[in-house]
């Protein structure tokens, strides 16, 4: 796909996405390590320009399913930070009051109708909300994010038949950080386990249209999603694509620590770029060459950047006193609500 | 009345809610098996046509599929054929639909119908005679619907299409051929109402589903030796109606339950935990079970024959019993 180009406003957009995210999760790794919680959660640093893409091009009603790595999808969808960081400390202000926890975080107000914990989980239940929007003539389209791990589980082969069959509004957003990622470099797991040489090729074969993109580069990844929306709202059928995407050297271990702070003087000044992790700083994390291009194509000035980079970290610290003041759900309330 | 056959009866409650509710739609169309009564669902098909999909053969997807639908404000009507293949659907049946809702805190509604066919049907082996309800018992957030009557399945059938839960609505291959009396009329069934399908004083039998069937039967022949039988159909196994079970224990003091799920951790085991635990008090000898026993289903008749619950056996069970006291 050719190099696609941002303009002001969405550019802006898209970094407040990827701005928010990240300090989020920086505050959920923190938290973890205060043991103001005991769960597991799935760090989605170095993989923001892709959701952050996709989500600037879905509209208010469009209907989004996401997988277990799914802080950066419901924080860049614009959902309350409070009450998703309450949701990840069990906390009864929490999206779900405490039922769901970091792996099952929902916000059907705005569209964000599940994160499922099962692998592979959240593609069928997106083409089934693509059905009953289909159902419903609906102008909307439903998006899954999953990761390249999906495409080993059979479910998700069977949704893409049944979305090619009857042409369902469906875009399935493949976030591929199993090539190259830092882990499998560093003699750590490598997360795909396939004998598929090309993730686009298992779509293909149903004939949903299919397309990969570099991942880390948010204006090549809207621009994909912008076209798969499109597509999907003129009744042409679904679209997958393939984000090629790279982990940020904390997501391994699997516990992680935070290997690096963001620091968004490091975008604009090289001295400030050291340890071991350099080379990351310097040419991965898309959230710093966001940073730069935006300051290099004159859309903003380092200052003002730096600027909406203190309120997004007063935003987040907020959304943290928030969760950490909020009560735990009632025990008396255990049984209530599994039926309507 | 008129009588109508229970596949009948189903079809006219299809019709009804998909000429109700425009985001009705029906996964899967032959909902009455691929007996000589698939036939009925004709009309429907030319009635409908844009609101009948033929999926592929998916069954975990087509589980799926259905909840994300519900939750974006559909109402599918999901068929999985056999229930013996739901289990490939299992998955997002207990892990997706079940727990949205709670998961959510009553934020997501996930207003599925899963329609399956049970039971020992004549030959099916032991890949096509399973029932599943008392593993779906098993896994909170589903209602389980087994009607045993074609007026039962009409009026439930509306309620189950109504329902803003996720709900397995079970029919016994073998129902699909009974006439009764069923009214013309559309009419729904609440959930958690038992039936008393024959009332009586000496012993309670419990049947859910086609044994209900076989409970009569057993009850005809226990009245030819001066025994008086209540026979007594929950109809929903979730939501569960202890009320009428238990004010009919306390009558009869005696209750053999009838079922077609495996002895162990069977719905006759939970029912009867059910009385021990809130009507003990009211039995006067313990209780007894005719279900399958637990083992895999053989294809042979006379094999299959050991197994299945019958009239007669389940009339040996009363006669036990009472002999009991």
């Amino acid at each position: 796909m050719a190099t696609a180009a941002l303009d002001q406003k969405t550019s802006l957009s898209i970094f407040e996405r990827m701005l928010m995210m990240r300090h989020f999760e920086e505050a959920v790794i923190r938290l973890y390590n205060e043991r103001q919680f005991v769960s597991h959660y799935h760090i989605y640093i170095g993989q923001e320009a892709t959701g952050a893409g996709v989500l600037e091009a879905l509209g208010d009603n469009d209907l989004i399913c996401t997988t277990h790595r799914n802080h950066g999808h419901i924080i860049g969808r614009g959902s309350d930070p409070g009450r998703a960081l309450a949701e990840i400390l069990g906390r009864a202000t929490g999206f779900n009051g405490g039922r769901g926890g970091a792996l099952h975080i929902c916000d059907p107000d705005k569209g964000f109708l599940s994160t499922s914990g099962i692998v592979g989980g959240c593609a069928p239940l997106a083409t089934g909300a693509a059905y009953g929007i289909k159902v419903k003539r609906e102008p909307h389209v439903a998006v899954a994010f999953f990761g390249d791990g999906s495409l080993e589980e059979g479910i998700v082969l069977e949704a893409f038949n049944i979305a090619a069959l009857w042409k369902l509004p469906v875009v399935y957003v493949c976030e591929n950080n199993s090539a190259g990622a830092t882990g499998a470099q560093q003699g750590g797991y490598s997360t795909a386990t396939t004998a598929v040489e090309s993730f686009t090729r298992l779509p293909a074969a149903y004939g949903i249209h299919a397309v990969k993109v570099d991942g880390a580069d948010a204006a090549t990844v809207h621009a994909a999603a912008r076209d798969a929306i499109a597509r999907c709202r003129a009744g042409s059928g679904s679209v997958f694509i393939e984000a090629a995407t790279l982990r940020w050297p904390g997501s391994s271990p699997l516990w992680p620590e935070l290997a690096t702070t963001f620091d968004l003087d490091q975008a604009f000044d090289p001295a400030r770029i050291g340890g071991p992790h350099s080379d990351w700083i310097r040419d991965r994390d898309p959230l710093l060459r966001l940073a730069r291009d935006i300051v290099t194509q004159r859309f903003a000035t380092a200052a003002q950047l730096k600027a909406r980079d203190a309120a997004a970290r007063e935003r987040i610290r907020a959304a943290i006193a928030f969760a950490v003041e909020s009560p735990m759900p009632a025990p008396e309330t255990a049984l209530a609500g599994v039926f309507a | 009345m008129r009588k109508t056959s229970y596949a009948a009866a189903m079809v006219e409650a299809l019709r009804t809610s998909l000429a109700n509710d425009p985001h009705v739609t029906l996964v899967g169309s032959y909902v009455l098996g691929l007996g000589p009564k698939r036939v009925l669902m004709d009309p429907i098909r030319a009635e409908f046509p844009d609101r009948l999909y033929d999926p592929p053969i998916s069954e975990a997807a087509l589980v799926s599929l259905g909840a994300g639908a519900a939750m974006a404000g559909a109402r599918p009507f999901v068929d999985l054929g056999t229930g013996s293949f739901s289990y490939v659907g299992w998955s997002p049946l207990v892990n997706e639909a079940a727990v949205a809702r709670y998961m959510s805190c009553g934020r997501l509604r996930v207003p599925v119908v899963y329609h399956m066919l049970h039971g020992l049907r004549g030959g099916g082996a032991s890949q096509h005679s399973h029932s599943p309800q008392a593993m779906l018992w098993n896994a909170a957030g589903l209602e389980i619907v087994l009607p045993s009557s074609p007026r039962d399945v009409k009026g439930l059938l509306r309620t189950a299409i109504k329902s803003d839960n996720p709900t397995v609505f079970i029919n016994h291959a073998r129902l699909m051929d009974i006439e009764d009396d069923v009214p013309e009329d559309d009419y729904a069934i609440p959930f958690g109402q038992a039936d008393i399908k024959r009332p009586g004083r000496d012993v309670t039998i419990v049947a859910t589903s086609f044994v209900v069937h076989a409970a009569l039967a057993a009850a005809d022949l226990l009245a030819q030796e001066g025994i008086e039988a209540e026979v007594l159909d929950p109809r929903t196994l979730v939501p569960f109606d202890h009320a009428t079970l238990l004010d009919s224990v306390r009558r009869t003091g005696r209750l053999v339950i009838v079922d077609e799920t495996n002895l162990s951790c069977g719905v006759a085991a939970e029912i009867a935990a059910i009385v021990a635990e809130e009507g003990f008090e009211h039995l006067r000898t313990p209780i007894a079970r005719v279900t399958r026993p637990d083992v895999p289903t053989p294809f042979s008749k006379p094999l299959e024959d050991a197994i299945t619950p019958t009239a007669e056996k389940v009339a040996a069970a009363v006669r036990r019993v009472l002999k009991a006291a």
